[in-house]
């Protein structure tokens, strides 16, 4: 599984166990079309999102919800070509202890995917504890006792077989890749650490300092994810999607043994737990096998069915931040709107898929047309929608001046794009454009069996329904330019978000400080 | 999302070779049981596997030269030539060609990797004849207007204006300086900033004529569409081309003589160390050894030694990794990982102290068999997607191995012997390590003697 060169383009993007990163010195040459589109390019569509899925589920704006209709049609434009797909629909039961298990079937290759979502992410951290969601994700590779330390990772490679974990805002989950035969043994494990995880300093204290130099990696060293920090930040006053899914270095440095085992106390229980099994197995062959190892787990009936967070106040003034830093070469501007989420407005969550498509979706899209072709102001423009979220989400502007360019030039034409979106109706050549493109990643996903546990895990974690995610092409199709347009001057009101601007520090230096 | 950093895929060539073997090995899989050497009427070649599961065609195929074409005074014109094929041919003017991509979610793209520029293509196989037919006029009829030219260049020069304070990218750039030198894997095929200026339309259409031909074309296609139709797709799209590309030749060069240490210093938090050593060669009979060898020192997986000593025991990093690369003309190993500057030298000398006592002392044979079991094992996750295996595919193609070498991969990776796995780490880490670090200043105190550049040698 290639993870992409990694810059994280908010701070509420996912983080990985272990050293997902190989990558990003030498990058997979397969992915050089991704890659290339990282230079400045407009990502085209599709490019985009497989980065995305790659390196951050959750941010996986719309097609997270693009999973597989039994049969479907595709429209493309005007040209009308006609996909049908057809494919097993996933099965889906739940045990008697609470535990839901979705099985996608896919029998090209005799491989299967195991993943274990758990219904936990930094949003449900105590404050002062940010960054404990994340920490116990790597500790959850220490063993328990009946698995020590390393049995676990040792059997998966022993048999040819790949792991990793994540954690996002609204959830962390945990995968084995392996040859089909091993699923049993790999239920076993996963189901054994759900409750049996030992932990000792000896093991606690130099994973933190992992979890430090992860902090260094992805934050310390990386204005850009410094200044998404701050965007976040300043965008959630009240909820806790403010907070960095790695936490803050402070209060990092603090976490131990006894804040991760009385958070895995709390929250890893099957009935707070979705079982994602993708590949060469069956529901019939899968339900005996999740009864015997994840059944046997006791629920915990303490946890509530639904979580509660601390909700946004109606947005009433834009804010701005600034983050300077020496090494910034490429000045950058990037704005976010507090908008609803797929969970929170099923019914205005798709309209708002296709407008970040028609503003920032590929090379002819509003934004980069106005900003990169027409008038070449910025060498890069875009536009996204996290529709993924359990709250309130984001909607995000993006571009980067070339230079002698002010910021207050970008901000005249991004408005100016706004302005028109929510005025004007778009083509119905653009619409159909932009739905073909949101709706053939449904089919493009299909050919990746992890992309799919990955996109019904992160769909079912943030409070939708197998239901909403196959009926999410229909629903695609079915928006309007009317709908679009309303959405545009509805949530794209400058009164619900924070404009973030990246520039270089030429100030003399201050004191170091070390972290 | 738009806001990356585009060094690091620079040296994208160099692991990709690696990656798609990594996972190949044990039991033919369903789908590469069935590879096809298909052979179009007009004389085409492809590696083919025709599976329907999923109504999409990807294909990925390369030309020789890459990125060791650029001409010496301009590294990275076979980037920019990548970025603008897509940026209008025929009669289509560059909105134009991404309106017909679009519409229909085509993906097309190019690279420059090292010794291959490459591309890619993936449609919704009711597109087929669009895809191939955008992807024929961006080959044989780019434009290269110069508004296009101009954005483009723009974008790249913006990128490397990012990469001048990126750790990792300055890293790398300097570890291929080091390993390198004056030969042109000493430079990225992304080029520089001075190059990137001056690169015009002249020098791309010429990178074009010498590069794009059919005789060094390896092509792999994995997906829902039949041979005789994928025949005539693959001549229409191709054979136009010229029979014949005018390729510079390239010595083969072994990577700089360890021990050396360059240091570059960067006011970062994190302090990135690259290290690595000269590699051993696709086609050297000591190839597999050193994978395998490799595997345990900082392999895949969350059990290297590397990974024990510098990450779990001492909580040092979060990445930290080794790889086997190889070129058509080198060959390196290549660890990367970021430290705490306070602690750069410890986790320097905890690197240094795995590869001598692997160099040393070889692998124990349970590491061995260890590491062998998971190779075998590893290769089914390769094929489990279309565009993995198409790459895959690719790859062996690349490395000039036999269309049936999935098969016998295991009992190469079996045939390998605990002497042979001692030998391969001798041969690699013997004389120590390359090692770049890049950070704050009190490395510098670790700096040894300046690097001669190596001396390309003749075959």
């Amino acid at each position: 599984m290639s993870l992409g060169i990694v810059t994280l383009s908010r701070s509420h993007a996912v983080y990985d166990a272990a050293t997902f990163v190989r990558t990003i010195l030498f990058g997979p040459a397969s992915d050089s079309k991704i890659a290339r589109s990282l230079i400045a390019k407009p990502v085209p569509a599709n490019a985009a999102r497989a980065r995305q899925v790659m390196m951050s589920p959750h941010r996986f704006a719309a097609s997270v919800f693009a999973a597989l209709l039994p049969a479907f049609a595709l429209s493309a434009g005007g040209a009308l070509a006609q996909t049908t797909v057809t494919s097993d629909p996933p099965a889906s039961f739940t045990l008697a202890n609470g535990l839901q298990v979705v099985v996608i079937p896919d029998h090209r290759t005799p491989v299967v995917t195991e993943m274990i979502w758990y219904k936990v992410g930094s949003a449900d951290e105590t404050p002062g504890k940010s960054g404990l969601a994340h920490f116990l994700e790597h500790l959850m590779f220490k063993g328990t006792a009946k698995h020590p330390a390393g049995e676990f990772s040792q059997t998966v490679l022993r048999i040819g077989g790949n792991e990793n974990a994540f954690t996002s805002t609204d959830y962390t989950g945990y995968f084995q890749r392996v040859p089909r035969e091993q699923l049993p043994r790999m239920m076993e494990f996963e189901a054994d650490r759900m409750t049996g995880l030992v932990l000792k300093d000896e093991n606690v204290l130099p994973e933190r300092d992992v979890v430090l130099e992860e902090y260094n990696m992805r934050v310390a060293n990386n204005p850009e994810a410094r200044l998404n920090e701050q965007i976040m930040a300043a965008l959630y006053l009240n909820h806790p999607y403010g907070r960095p899914v790695i936490g803050w270095h402070h209060e990092i440095e603090k976490l131990d043994r006894e804040d991760a085992l009385a958070f895995y106390r709390r929250f890893y229980a099957p009935n707070n737990a979705i079982l994602v099994i993708a590949g060469d197995v069956d529901a019939a062959d899968v339900r005996p096998m999740a009864k015997q190892t994840f059944g046997q787990v006791a629920p915990q009936p303490a946890i509530p069915a639904k979580r509660l967070r601390p909700q946004e106040p109606e947005p009433v003034a834009p804010r701005t931040v600034t983050l300077a830093d020496p090494h910034v070469e490429q000045s950058s501007v990037k704005r976010l709107y507090l908008v609803p989420s797929a969970a929170t407005a099923p019914a205005e969550s798709p309209a708002l898929d296709v407008l970040a498509q028609l503003m920032g979706g590929g090379s002819n899209s509003y934004l980069y047309r106005a900003l990169v072709v027409d008038n070449p102001l910025a060498v890069s423009a875009g536009a996204g929608y996290q529709g993924t979220s359990l709250d309130a989400t984001q909607f995000t502007i993006s571009a980067a001046p070339k230079q002698g360019v002010e910021f207050s030039q970008i901000e005249q034409v991004i408005d100016g794009v706004i302005s028109d979106a929510g005025q004007k109706l778009a083509s119905t050549e653009d619409l159909d454009r932009v739905k073909t493109q949101l709706i053939a990643e449904a089919i493009y996903a299909q050919d990746n069996q992890a992309t799919l546990a990955r996109w019904y895990g992160g769909a079912l974690t943030t409070g939708l329904s197998i239901a909403d995610i196959r009926s999410w092409p229909d629903r695609i199709r079915a928006v309007t330019a009317e709908q679009v347009r309303d959405a545009a001057q509805k949530w794209l009101d400058k009164k619900r978000s924070v404009t973030g601007y990246l520039i270089k520090d030429t100030a003399p230096k201050r004191e170091e400080k070390r972290s | 999302m738009t806001y990356c950093k585009p060094g690091a895929w620079r040296f994208a060539f160099i692991l990709m070779a690696c990656l798609a073997l990594t996972p190949f090995s044990a039991t033919p899989s369903h789908a590469a049981a069935k590879i096809q050497h298909l052979i179009s009427p007009g004389g085409i070649e492809a590696w083919f596997v025709q599976d329907s599961t999923v109504p999409l065609i990807a294909m990925e195929y390369a030309f020789g030269g890459g990125a060791t074409q650029d001409p010496a005074d301009k590294p990275g014109v076979g980037n920019m030539v990548a970025d603008l094929l897509d940026e209008g041919s025929g009669e289509l003017d560059s909105k134009t060609f991404h309106e017909r991509l679009d519409r229909r979610a085509i993906e097309l793209s190019f690279a420059s990797t090292r010794d291959y520029f490459r591309g890619s293509l993936r449609m919704l196989k009711d597109n087929k004849d669009e895809a191939f037919d955008l992807l024929r006029m961006s080959l044989t009829s780019a434009h290269f207007d110069s508004a296009d030219v101009e954005r483009i260049r723009s974008q790249i020069i913006s990128g490397l204006r990012r990469d001048t304070t990126n750790p990792t990218s300055l890293a790398s750039r300097k570890f291929l300086e080091v390993a390198y030198g004056d030969h042109p894997y000493g430079r990225l095929s992304g080029g520089t900033l001075e190059s990137t200026a001056k690169i015009d339309v002249a020098d791309m259409r010429d990178y074009v004529r010498r590069v794009l031909a059919r005789d060094t074309l390896r092509i792999a296609v994995v997906g829902d569409v039949d041979p005789a139709t994928l025949g005539q797709l693959l001549d229409k799209t191709f054979g136009a081309l010229p029979a014949k590309a005018n390729l510079t030749p390239v010595p083969d060069v072994t990577a700089a003589r360890p021990p050396q240490r360059a240091f570059i210093p960067l006011d970062v938090p994190q302090t990135v160390v690259t290290f690595g050593s000269p590699g051993i060669m696709r086609h050297d009979p000591g190839f597999m050894a050193g994978y395998v060898v490799n595997q345990i020192l900082g392999g895949s997986g969350l059990s290297s030694r590397l990974y024990h000593e510098v990450r779990e025991k001492r909580g040092l990093a979060y990445s930290i990794y080794g790889s086997m690369l190889w070129m058509d003309h080198s060959a390196l190993f290549v660890g990367n990982t970021g430290t705490r500057a306070d602690r750069a030298g410890q986790t320097v000398d905890a690197i240094d102290k795995e590869v001598r006592r692997m160099a040393e002392d070889g692998p124990t044979q349970a590491e061995l068999d260890e590491a062998k079991s998971f190779l075998k094992g590893s290769q089914m996750l390769a094929l489990d997607t279309s565009s993995k295996l198409a790459s895959a595919l690719l790859q062996y193609q690349l490395d000039k191995l036999p269309i049936d070498y999935i098969e016998k991969r295991n009992a190469i990776v079996d045939a390998v012997t605990l002497d042979d796995a001692r030998k391969a780490a001798q041969r690699l880490w013997g004389q120590g390590l390359l090692t770049v670090i890049v950070g704050r200043a009190p490395q510098a105190a670790a700096q040894p003697a300046a690097a001669a550049p190596p001396q390309p040698k003749a075959n």
